[in-house]
């Protein structure tokens, strides 16, 4: 047995990077060696660059809604870090960031938000699930996955991902009970950047903390400070370190903050204050790891300019891959419903089939 | 009193005017407060009458209609939001198996007056999830109403009597009719719960629709009139109950009629007015009634809704097939 000590979060998150780029000497977690630190730094590099262009393709019309992944860059790079290749990531509509940083082309994540298909990319190939947009629904999945793979044998870990307003539904609380009753290897990575559109994280919990829901099930929580991406790569390290080794799931709650509106349709402005965004602005994850890597000359400008080159590619291909219409194929609408077509959809399919052809006969006579 | 307002805005002083007149009225939801709703329906309520009446709840569907069923057992007038109609499936328990069934299980003594708002229904550009047509699942669940209001004088009278109703009500709001801007005059009743509309006059065939379909049938009824041909157009607005009297007196009137709607044709609300339309009116009609319905596919991406929603045209290629040789 565990004791109930052991499956309740310290007091306060850890941090092994302060604001400043200086090490808070914090025990408990070793800091994540040179390579994993500028790893992670050239994809935080890279996930903010591309969420900057995502912005810019929704102002084009080219993405119908873009959720905002600024200021949460570190959670999402360290989600996908942690990750060895045969692991999976289940992400949410806003971890774009997650599923780049994973090895997944921005033109195929994005497909969803151009409006194309429902999802772009190959989730078993990529290791990735669709992204999820039913809040808190990806989680007993996450679960399934994973008891899956043990049940094979195999060393799998499943990474789930939801935001604290997901955490009210009731598959977050079924997820982490199936979890901990079957010692699925899943952490449970919420990312609470403090609301749920407009709706602040007091209305969603009378908890100390988000972790702190781990125990009435079993599991473990941690919080760890969500914009020291040092920090997350260590604590989510050990909890996937944990999982692998037969030891069940882990619930880790990440304190971030969401810099932009909840998505392009969203005016922040209704519901929160400009100086609790300029206070966040100060705790922010890439200046922090980047005064780190140049106060222990980790980072030459020589370094920093290849990882800023490699995001202006990233964007760069982003937005090439974006402008590019792809012809809507119709019989997409009836292909993929069923394994084989029903008698119904063949018919379906005719009809809409004969309506085009009438079109085009139209457009070419006139 | 005329005035333009949108079909947002008419549900908005619906809202203001219920919560002004009855103390036990309730208004709660995901981001419905501060916010004033993702559509804004409930833009200021908050403000004007306290965070005690309009609030924000955690985010919990399930929970939202569940304790709308507690605070209905006890004496208020919940009316939840539901952010968008895919997001309303974590409620289903509660609404399939106590909202709909509590008065029938205690023999009338426990009523649950609980109006159920759901923007729905697609046209909108929406990414999965945000466009589904879910009236058939409701409609089909007995002890619910289920209504539809296709402009902003039936969308702020509808709503005014869900709310005053002692039976619960799933309220369809069409989203691509949020923002259209109409003249109206709010203090005109319009016809109750229960009630369809004749909305357009005419003699040769008749289109049955309801919420976003309606505008779909009414520009299908000005392109035939341009071609000679006149449709009468029904609003059917109010689902559950259904207006059989009103429906079928219009099909005989004119002895043709197609049914027009977004969702999934099989086993929907759609094949329900046709199998009612046939059944009662089987000796007027001189030729099937026709449906043009949404394809029996999950709703498809941007890109292609265009392809999947039901158009003039179809309707008009319906309407065509009615077996004009035999008139
Ligand atoms: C079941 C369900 N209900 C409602 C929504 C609508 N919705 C989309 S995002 C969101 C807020 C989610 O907040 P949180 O879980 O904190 O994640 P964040 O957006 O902050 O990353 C809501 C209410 C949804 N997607 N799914
Ligand atoms: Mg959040």
């Amino acid at each position: 047995m565990t004791g109930d000590f052991d499956l309740l979060p310290a007091d306060t998150p850890v941090q092994l990077i302060d604001p400043a780029g200086r090490p808070t000497g914090q025990k408990g977690y070793p800091l994540p060696g040179e390579a994993a630190l500028l790893r992670a730094y050239g994809a935080l590099i890279a996930a903010r660059r591309l969420n900057d262009q995502a912005y810019a393709l929704v102002r084009q019309g080219r993405l119908a809604v873009y959720p905002s992944s600024h200021g949460q860059e570190a959670c999402q790079v360290a989600a996908a870090h942690v990750l060895e290749d045969d692991d999976w990531l289940f992400p949410t509509y806003r971890d774009t960031a997650a599923i780049v940083a994973r090895g997944v082309d921005p033109v195929e994540t994005l497909v969803l938000l151009k409006g194309d298909w429902h999802s772009g990319y190959d989730p078993v190939a990529a290791k990735v699930a669709p992204q999820a947009t039913p809040l808190a629904t990806q989680l007993p999945h996450a679960v399934g996955v994973a008891h899956a793979a043990r049940l094979r044998g195999e060393q799998t870990v499943v990474m789930a991902l939801c935001g604290d307003g997901g955490t009210s539904e009731g598959d977050f609380h079924e997820a982490l009970n199936f979890a901990a009753v079957f010692r699925a290897p899943v952490v449970f990575f919420v990312q609470n950047n403090e609301y749920a559109i407009s709706v602040p994280l007091a209305r969603q919990t009378a908890a100390p903390s988000i972790a702190h829901k781990g125990i009435g099930y079993g599991v473990p929580g941690e919080r760890v400070d969500g914009n020291d991406v040092a920090a997350v790569l260590a604590v989510l390290g050990a909890a996937v370190a944990r999982a692998r080794a037969g030891e069940g799931p882990q619930l880790v709650e990440a304190h971030t903050y969401r810099m932009q509106a909840h998505t392009n349709a969203d005016d922040a402005t209704r519901y929160r204050q400009d100086e609790e965004v300029a206070a966040w602005a100060g705790r922010e994850p890439i200046l922090r790891m980047e005064a780190y890597l140049r106060d222990n000359a980790l980072l030459t400008d020589e370094q920093a300019r290849v990882y800023a080159e490699a995001a202006e590619a990233l964007a760069a291909h982003t937005r090439d891959g974006l402008n590019t219409d792809v012809a809507p194929r119709p019989d997409d609408l009836f292909d993929h419903v069923y394994a084989c077509r029903t008698p119904q959809l063949e018919e379906q399919s005719a009809l809409l089939a004969d309506e085009l052809a009438r079109e085009e006969a139209q457009c070419t006579r006139s | 009193m005329h005035e333009k307002l949108t079909m947002a805005q008419a549900l908005n002083r619906a809202l203001r005017d219920s919560l002004a007149e009855d103390p036990s009225v309730l208004v709660f939801g995901e981001d419905v407060g501060p916010l004033g709703g993702v559509f804004r329906i409930t833009d200021g309520l908050t403000a004007e009458f306290g965070e005690e009446r309009c609030f924000d709840t955690p985010l919990a569907e399930s929970g939202i209609v569940g304790m709308a069923v507690g605070l209905a057992m006890n004496g208020m007038r919940p009316v939840v939001e539901m952010q968008f109609d895919a997001f309303a499936y974590p409620a289903f328990e509660q609404v399939v198996s106590h909202v709909a069934k509590l008065r029938n299980r205690t023999r009338g003594k426990v009523s649950v007056p609980i109006v159920i708002r759901v923007p729905y229904a697609g046209g909108i550009g929406g990414v999965e999830h945000h466009c589904d047509s879910s009236e058939s699942y409701y409609a089909h669940t007995p002890g619910l109403h289920v209504l539809a209001p296709a402009n902003a004088a039936d969308a702020y009278g509808l709503l005014r009597e869900a709310i005053a109703s002692d039976d619960p009500v799933v309220f369809l709001e069409p989203k691509k009719l949020y923002w259209a801007k109409e003249e109206v005059d709010l203090t005109q009743p319009v016809p109750g719960i229960g009630r369809a509309a004749v909305v357009r006059q005419g003699s040769d065939a008749t289109l049955i629709a309801y919420g976003p379909s309606v505008p779909v049938a009414l520009e299908a009824a000005e392109v035939a009139a341009q071609e000679g041909r006149s449709l009468q157009v029904v609003d059917v607005r109010s689902i559950v109950p259904f207006d059989d009297a009103t429906v079928c007196e219009a099909v005989r009137s004119t002895g043709r009629a197609v049914v027009v709607a977004e969702a999934a044709g099989f086993a929907s609300v759609s094949s329900e007015i046709v199998a009612r339309v046939t059944e009662r009116c089987f000796h007027s009609l001189a030729a099937p009634v026709r449906r043009v319905a949404g394809f029996d596919i999950p709703y498809p991406p941007p890109k292609l809704e265009h392809l999947h929603l039901p158009s003039v045209d179809r309707v008009l290629d319906a309407i065509d097939d009615l077996q004009w040789e035999h008139a």
